[in-house]
């Protein structure tokens, strides 16, 4: 045995436990921050939960509301999946400094399934292609939003090219290994698999390599791959990406209530009741004052944090937007942009400081500005679109909450309308007394 | 007309069967009235026993809720169902979804709890039983009709095909619009937006709409809530049409279309 047989093992299980270890201190980061928000009561039953699950996240079937773009995804997505089963071999090889250990354990079904990884990597790789068209298209206006100005547009453009990156080792990788055991090359002819079908297209590209170069290709190709997949891993929890993950507990968080209710605030129910019937009031009340709505993302609950984290920036919520697609401010796809970035500012904080300090920031006013979450109509159509259950007006209607009860800040027709609710008990001035005469009218 | 209010039914010792919630909108606004009238004699000519509030109803506090005022909601709601469960109200159908999702997704949880209906769904009902039957040679023969989904209704509350329903049992030919049921376009006054100027954009949200169902050439819009109504109504107006485009709530249609013995 060589040095290098011995070095090769080493080297490969320290980047397995750095890149491990790294992936579980910032997926620890993402949880602690995820907790900062407001508990929030899960109502409804797990079975319908799990039921979201299978169908939302497993099954995408939003994500059908656009058939195409959807088959591209489902290619992508699933492929990716099945693909990675081969790393538990490639691990494993790694580890123990052996080469295609599945081979001899798997007998004729090995080289099916590798035909059938090389198949799906080539349908990844075209999907990845012209997904990568699709965002420089100017005709899809939701991926050219000024939303995505800047890392966002980036970070999808990485995503994709290093998808096709790794799905390209993955078949140079096979076409230099099987060309090597059609030479007969001591070590590769030892784990004969025959050729696979995808990979062996690429041999009028080898064909005139040396048996040392073609080592090397599948060597690096090999320790590129698993190198790659191991960034990969560790790049998704400071990216857009993340909903790969996070979309299934998303889909089991989802609200499982009528879209159209919103959140009760029971700290005002309480105070109302007591306003009515003050003999029902506690004679000291010595509660601090809740908060009312939110102003910052403690103040959210911790469902609207793990949707914040879950959004993959697709903008299906915007473009379905009313106010966002007739030219106003408001863009449900920034507002949980916003909410992630914000989180990110008071996460970075929290690990610098180990507690939470003031930073006279907060996610309204800093990041999302009054005229934004005035403008939304509350039809529930962002909430409706999207494909990993993230809930946008929930925010938005949290915010609203605090600029108005907080703040005192509404426009003048909302106080005006305030005014008329409050003394003629509908929205507008008319006399209450004149409430049933439009039966008189006719 | 006469409609009885609550109050006076128990005067009388009577306890009808269901309360017509009739809403701000349905009782104070001129267009909105024609909605709430043609209702009442749908109910009247199928003889159900309904009553209202009358002056006892107060705003469900819907507009104040999205705005961001809680505490007046909480108010408003205190009130109503201080007054609905005074009476022992046990079923209310109202014509404005903003009502209907209120009473029936919000109220519970504030203690009170009521069967809640929306008209389109119980005049669906009503046909089904055969109780209310729509004219051979009705005025709306051969017209082209498209409806246009109440957000309360439809995403808010997953009822998209009773008022298609309805519809389709007339003598005309029903179109749909580009965005549809989920994907349907909002008329732009929800969350409180009727009550305000719309923030600063390129257009306004029911320009966007009225375009999209004008683009169907239909002559009858159909509208299942009194904001819609007036959202898409002012639309048409501006863009000219309202000589040969009529917006219609389901009640109208089906009170001009329904047989009278």
């Amino acid at each position: 045995m060589t040095a290098l047989q011995f070095l090769e093992p080493l080297l490969f299980i320290a980047f397995t436990l750095v890149a491990v270890t790294l992936v579980i201190k910032r997926g620890k980061i993402i949880l602690k921050t995820i907790q900062l928000g407001r508990s929030e009561e899960m109502k409804g039953s797990p079975i319908d939960r799990w039921k979201n699950v299978l169908l939302l996240a497993l099954g995408q079937q939003k994500m059908f509301r656009k058939p195409g773009v959807a088959l591209l995804h489902l290619i992508v997505y699933a492929g990716f999946i099945i693909i990675n089963i081969e790393i538990v071999e490639i691990i494993l090889d790694g580890i123990l400094g052996q080469h295609r250990l599945f081979a001899p354990l798997l007998g004729s079904l090995y080289p099916l399934l590798i035909n059938a990884f090389e198949l799906l990597a080539l349908l990844v790789l075209l999907a990845c292609i012209v997904f990568i068209i699709r965002r420089n298209l100017k005709s899809i206006s939701r991926l050219q939003s000024t939303d995505l100005e800047g890392w966002p547009r980036n970070d999808a453009m990485i995503i994709l090219t290093a998808e096709i990156i790794l799905m390209s080792l993955f078949l140079f990788m096979n076409a230099s290994d099987t060309l090597l055991q059609q030479r007969g090359h001591p070590h590769y002819s030892q784990h004969a698999t025959g050729n696979f079908w995808i990979s062996s297209l690429l041999y009028p590209l080898l064909n005139n390599c040396s048996n040392y170069t073609l080592v090397v290709l599948e060597r690096t190709s090999w320790w590129l791959h698993i190198l790659g997949i191991y960034a990969f891993l560790n790049y998704l929890p400071y990216s857009k990406h993340l909903h790969i993950i996070l979309a299934f507990p998303n889909a089991y968080y989802a609200r499982l209530e009528p879209a159209g209710k919103m959140e009760n605030m029971p700290s005002i129910q309480q105070e109302v009741i007591y306003a009515m019937q003050p003999e029902l009031a506690p004679a000291e009340s010595n509660t601090n004052p809740p908060r009312f709505g939110a102003r910052d993302v403690m103040d959210l609950s911790w469902k609207n944090l793990l949707d914040a984290y879950s959004c993959t920036e697709c903008g299906r919520c915007s473009s379905a937007c009313p106010a966002n697609q007739t030219g106003k401010l408001l863009s449900p796809r920034k507002i949980m942009m916003d909410t992630r970035d914000r989180l990110e500012e008071v996460g970075k904080s929290l690990a610098k400081q180990g507690t939470w300090q003031d930073d006279g920031r907060s996610l309204l006013h800093h990041y999302i500005s009054i005229e934004e979450i005035n403008a939304c109509t509350t039809c529930n159509a962002c909430v409706q679109e999207c494909p990993v259950s993230i809930n946008p007006l929930d925010i938005i209607l949290q915010l609203r909450r605090n600029l108005v009860m907080e703040e005192s800040n509404t426009p003048a027709e909302w106080a005006t309308l305030f005014g008329n609710v409050e003394n003629n008990f509908a929205p507008w001035k008319f006399n209450p007394e004149d409430r049933e005469k439009w039966i008189q009218s006719s | 007309m006469n409609i009885p209010t609550l109050a006076s039914c128990v005067a009388a010792g009577k306890s009808p069967s269901i309360l017509f919630w009739v809403g701000c909108a349905g009782s104070f606004d001129q267009r909105a009235q024609s909605i709430s009238k043609a209702f009442a004699h749908i109910l009247q000519k199928v003889g159900i026993e309904f009553a209202i509030l009358g002056k006892e109803e107060c705003c469900t506090g819907d507009p104040a809720r999205r705005a961001g005022n809680e505490f007046l909601f909480q108010m408003m709601a205190y009130q109503n169902i201080q007054t609905l469960n005074g009476y022992g109200v046990k079923k209310i159908v109202t014509t404005c979804p903003h009502c209907f999702n209120t009473l029936k997704n919000e109220y519970p949880e504030l203690g009170g709890h009521y069967e809640v209906i929306h008209h389109t769904v119980l005049l669906q009902q009503l046909i089904d039983e055969g109780k209310i039957r729509l004219k051979e040679e009705g005025p709306f023969k051969g017209k082209r009709i498209v409806y246009h989904d109440s957000c309360y209704l439809g995403r808010a509350n997953g009822i998209y095909e009773a008022p298609r329903k309805v519809l389709a049992l007339l003598d005309s030919e029903l179109v749909e619009m580009k965005r549809c049921r989920s994907n349907g376009l909002c008329c732009g006054a929800g969350g409180s937006q009727m009550f305000k100027e719309e923030e600063k954009g390129t257009q306004r949200i029911n320009k966007a709409r009225t375009d999209e169902a004008l683009a169907t050439s239909a002559s009858i819009v159909a509208a299942a809530c009194p904001f819609c109504n007036t959202m898409l109504t002012d639309g048409i107006k501006g863009a000219e049409k309202e000589d040969t485009v009529k917006v219609l709530d389901i009640a109208e249609i089906i009170e001009k279309g329904m047989i009278t013995e």
